[in-house]
């Protein structure tokens, strides 16, 4: 049976009433010891039986045509087996939930670095090498722009939103900050590569692909293959790590495809590093104009937030800088444009908190400035500017924690101990605090899973897939927690397509939304049991084999002479219109800056935030505490560095492209959750967390800068040399 | 990755025939293997030297020690005669790398290791490091990680190891032996060449030439020793600039100052003149000033990379007033403690 459910209501909080105990507890992730050990198999870590070795080649021209392929010095390889190309090789991965083929070039080349071809062989080394003796011949376009301020610029007229006269606003502002910032690239850089494995059984694909999301990958696969979805499974039950780079299906799915076709042979084809830099979306750079404008009492009159993005042409997306300008603050007047520059870089999408990772930026720092020139606590100055509803939409909030959190985070971490800006030295170093709002919208997604209950225990069955944020645990959990059961009698299969379709990992917005879908279908598993017991569903309680409920009682096993099988499938309802819902939460953070190189260390972290109930307490603090970590790459270390003569991404290894090292990160990193249900958000009122931690994050580490030099900084990452460079300018 | 012979050598002699006939040394690997696996170097056969014994260890010299060629990195920044009488040695390679290459890169290996100019790496574009002749991409490209002192219109990169920094402000040398068996003794001057119009020849070294040692001098009586480096994250990352200081004061004046450079230069940089003119001077900041003023005279940067002056500056500056004692020491900076 099979339940389609809107939310269109708040449901009861079910979840606090089962009393099984499994339902936020930090349980291990149960596939942990498989990870730790090496047995559980990652996408390439299959060998079916004949399978060869694909590497992708590459265009070595920014614009232009392939005209044609020599591959005799190839040919002289013992165990190559050939060159791939052709109108079904796609120019980028798929944009997340697109739901079909990405653009599909033929012989057009749009960006240095887009694969073109595939080579194939007997073994990985000689596919390797054949790879770069392949000679690709040109027409080539010249002159493409590849800078963000050059080729064609539009406006995203979607973006747009006005409300009021923010220059008049900001004339007669008590005080106003107009600053103009910039962010730069960005790569997920995920620890595995992009990696699949094709194969053709009996004409359909078995894919094993390291993917986010299988619902649409699936379609987007068979559309760029020019079959029909039944005709492609795809099996991604690990992957590791994703962050948006596995949305969508990308170049080694299509051509492993197409080889694995042609050759009637498995064959496997695993990014290399450089080309996972050269040819998955990358995050835009950013330029952002922020205009604040307040009264003498610190309430905002004026909100101005413009961005210019980049992306190639034909590209849907544009990294929503503003969104969490959106809902953040109140302010009457408010300007929000963004601007797109048509580029030939590699293309842009979607990387862990698309928007606010890098827009909050620039409001979080501009707030703070705001402050200092009123005066004003900056936690202070975010109290007095808490909206009522939502500023843009009118809806009301669902459960929204961000005072909360601005005065426990402040009490926590000591925020009235912050020195004076620039008066705390130990030795050379220069010590400050600062401090950032919290914010990241939450979304529901349709999703669907089956649990069924037997006697031997209980079993969940989802596409959903788990990139190392623990859906293996929680789903477990929920599931355990509505049947009775303890953990280890729950069973939970991800990530086969096969499965009932899921949200997949995205958005932040998985666990809430496949979690959704396991609870209903628990929950109808539930009604059946009450049925047969012969209760109310309300009065059911399952717990240690035995049911009882109305004043009778059973065992659990013999109510189930055949297992049940539940599937539901959630989707948002009426409570999105009426409501709007986002985690939120504060940011603390104490650095020390050294005023001999303008090196930049964290010292203490502390991040608060509300998400709703917390599903599973140690996964959920591990995905803050990521969040919190990639503030702080994006503040201080992450730039992907193009060249400015074809666009090509030049720090294409992670020695050159920069993520925190342990070393850059503090042992002080505290993470608190407030106790919160969002009734509107979903029937088991979570939210997402993945994202909320870098959400303002980066700029509670750059106005902990200021506060320990004075400094301005505006441009990121705020690597030792901007540090310098600023003092030089006497700022 | 091309198909290659792989060849262990017994002893030294076999070593040098095979790397005469155009053998490649092997020793931890932890560069060359990264290179050939892009085809950047693609030798037809590897000569494994690891085996050979005798090299990996670390032995009295008269007053000085020799570090077999083969002490892996590790194990040489934690041996006590290292850390008491050198601590700048230790400190550099302590910033270098992470503890996984450690435990395997060589001392021999890191001296040679080859240049991270991210153009050198990406067979698509220009270099003339790896290809004599082909011209330079990374003159107008991302220029952030490259040297400005000693670089040539054919070559802007960098040396990027840490170890050999301090070892040129050690003055340490080289033993070699050639092909012939007849050993050498050359400084890290004479070992490394500037790229002029042939960066891809970056050593003297003959063919079947192999580094069988480091030769360190006795460590200096009451010496401070500093190795500082500036980077662009705290760890596992090369560096932007960095500092490897010698400085033996005497009464209030500096009487004699070591100083090489990292992040900065075509080689491990070190510039007699700066040593000259610190040497018998009162210590200042006036004085430090002008010494940086008279490394960076030649300093050829671009809008990528000028900060580098400024950077490098201060970071001679900051080691001279701790090494000369006129600002405390921070963490980074010893004094070399020799034994009786």
């Amino acid at each position: 049976m099979s339940e389609a459910f809107k939310m269109d209501e708040a449901q009861p909080r079910l979840l606090d009433e089962t009393g099984q105990g499994l339902i936020g507890e930090p349980l291990d992730r149960p596939e942990g010891r498989l990870k730790v050990t090496g047995q559980a198999r990652y996408s390439a870590e299959y060998a079916p039986e004949r399978m060869v070795h694909g590497v992708l080649v590459r265009a070595t021209i920014t614009r232009g045509r392939v005209t044609g392929f020599d591959d005799s010095a190839a040919q002289a390889l013992p165990g190559y087996l050939g060159l791939f190309h052709g109108p079904r090789f796609i120019r980028n991965p798929a944009q997340g939930m697109a739901d079909e083929a990405p653009c599909q070039p033929g012989e057009s080349i749009d960006y240095h670095g887009q694969p073109v071809a595939l080579v194939v062989a007997e073994s990985f080394e000689t596919a390797r090498d054949a790879a770069a003796r392949i000679v690709v011949h040109y027409d080539e376009a010249p002159g493409a722009p590849v800078a963000p301020d050059t080729g064609e610029i539009e406006e995203n007229e979607k973006r747009k939103s006005v409300q009021g006269d923010l220059e008049a606003a900001m004339a007669g502002a008590a005080a106003v900050v107009d600053a103009e910032y910039t962010t730069a690239g960005h790569a997920a850089a995920a620890m595995e590569p992009h990696a699949a494995i094709a194969e053709w059984r009996d004409g359909r694909l078995l894919m094993h692909g390291s993917l986010q999301m299988i619902r649409f990958n699936k379609n987007e696969l068979a559309d760029a293959l020019g079959v029909s979805p039944e005709a492609v499974r795809i099996l991604a039950p690990y992957v590791g790590g994703g962050f948006g780079s596995k949305l969508g299906i990308s170049s080694e799915h299509v051509s492993a495809a197409l080889a694995a076709r042609a050759l009637e042979r498995p064959v496997r084809v695993v990014m290399s590093r450089q080309t996972v830099f050269d040819a998955v979306l990358r995050r835009t750079e950013t330029w952002q104009r922020l205009r604040l404008g307040a009264d003498k009492d610190g309430r905002l009159t004026a909100i101005g937030h413009e961005d210019r993005v980049s992306n190639l042409e034909g590209e849907g997306f544009a990294e929503p800088v503003s969104a969490a300008t959106r809902f953040l603050y109140s302010a009457p007047n408010r300007l929000i444009r963004q601007h797109i520059s048509r580029n030939h870089r590699t293309p842009s999408g979607s990387v862990r908190a698309p928007g606010e990772a890098v827009g909050m930026f620039a409001l979080e720092t501009a707030m703070d400035e705001l402050a200092e020139k009123l005066g004003l606590d900056p936690v202070e100055l975010r109290l007095r500017n808490i909206p009522e509803r939502h500023p843009v939409t009118g809806q009301a909030y669902t459960a929204r924690a961000l005072a909360e959190s601005l005065r426990e985070g402040a009490k926590r971490f000591g925020w009235d101990q912050r020195p004076e800006t620039g008066s705390r030295r130990e030795g050379e170093w220069l010590i400050g605090m600062g401090m950032a709002g919290a914010g990241r919208s939450n979304m529901l997604v349709p999703s669907a899973a089956r649990v069924t209950l037997s006697r031997d225990g209980a079993l969940v069955e989802t596409d959903m897939t788990d990139i190392g944020t623990g859906s293996y645990a929680i789903l477990g959990q929920i599931a355990g927690e509505m049947l009775g059961l303890p953990i280890d009698k729950v069973a939970v299969h991800l990530a086969d397509s096969d499965l009932p379709g899921a949200s997949g990992s995205g958005g932040s917005f998985g666990a809430s939304s496949s979690g959704s879908s396991v609870f209903l279908a628990a929950r109808k598993i539930r009604e059946i049991l009450a049925q047969r017991l012969g209760c109310k569903p309300e009065e059911l309680k399952v717990s240690g084999g035995e049911v009882s409920g109305g004043g009778t009682r059973a065992k659990l096993a013999d109510l189930l002479p055949e297992p049940i099988s539940a599937e539901a499938k959630i989707e948002k309802g009426k409570t999105a219109e009426s409501h709007f819902s986002a985690g939120f939460g504060a940011h603390f953070v104490e650095v020390a800056v050294s005023e001999v190189s303008g090196e930049i260390r964290v010292r203490r972290m502390l991040g608060v935030f509300g998400i709703g109930r917390v599903l599973n307490e140690k996964t959920a603090r591990s995905q803050a505490v990521g969040g919190m970590v990639w503030g702080v790459g994006s503040a201080l270390h992450e730039e992907l560095g193009h060249d400015p003569r074809t666009g090509h991404i030049v720090t294409r290894d992670l020695a050159n492209y920069h993520i925190p090292a342990h070393a850059d990160i503090p042992r002080d990193m505290e993470v608190v959750f407030l106790p919160e249900r969002d009734d509107q958000a979903n029937p088991i009122q979570s939210k997402g967390i993945g994202e909320l931690g870098i959400s303002g994050s980066g700029a509670a580490v750059i106005n902990a800068v200021h506060n320990a030099t004075g400094l301005r900084l505006r441009h990121f990452p705020a690597t030792p040399d901007k540090v310098l460079a600023g003092w030089a300018d006497g700022r | 990755m091309k198909p290659f012979d792989y060849q262990r050598a017994r002893d030294l002699e076999t070593a040098a025939e095979a790397a005469q006939a155009g053998g490649r040394i092997i020793a931890g690997g932890t560069n060359l293997l990264d290179l050939m696996k892009l085809q950047v170097m693609t030798p037809e056969r590897l000569v494994d030297i690891t085996r050979i014994p005798g090299l990996d260890r670390i032995e009295s010299d008269g007053p000085g020690l020799r570090i077999g060629a083969l002490v892996r990195n590790s194990d040489l920044s934690a041996d006590m005669r290292i850390r008491t009488g050198y601590p700048v040695l230790a400190r550099a390679l302590l910033a270098g790398a992470s503890g996984q290459i450690r435990n395997k890169a060589t001392t021999g290996g890191n001296l040679l290791q080859r240049t991270r100019c991210p153009y050198f790496y990406d067979p698509a574009m220009a270099c003339n490091k790896r290809e004599p002749g082909a011209g330079c991409a990374a003159i107008g490209g991302v220029s952030r990680m490259l040297a400005i002192l000693g670089t040539s219109e054919a070559c802007r990169a960098a040396h990027p190891s840490d170890m050999a920094v301090a070892l040129r402000a050690l003055e340490a040398e080289v033993e070699t032996r050639r092909a012939d068996g007849a050993t050498r003794r050359l400084g890290l001057d004479a070992l490394y060449r500037l790229p002029g119009e042939r960066p891809d020849l970056e050593t003297t070294l003959e063919p079947g030439e192999i580094i069988t040692a480091v030769l360190l001098p006795a460590p200096l009586p009451g010496a401070t020793q500093s190795y500082r480096k500036i980077r662009d994250r705290a760890s596992y990352a090369f560096a932007l600039v960095s500092v490897a200081a010698v400085v033996r004061m005497e009464d209030a004046r500096i009487a004699t100052a070591s100083l090489a450079f990292g992040g900065i230069g075509a080689r491990p940089w070190k510039d007699p003149e700066v040593d000259a003119m610190l040497s018998g001077q009162s210590p200042s900041a006036e004085l430090f000033v002008r010494a940086a003023d008279r490394l960076l005279a030649q300093a050829e940067t671009d809008e990528g990379n000028d900060f580098k002056r400024e950077m490098t500056r201060r970071a001679l500056i900051a080691v001279m007033r701790e090494a000369t004692g006129l600002a405390p020491a921070s963490t980074g900076t010893d004094k070399a403690e020799v034994p009786a």
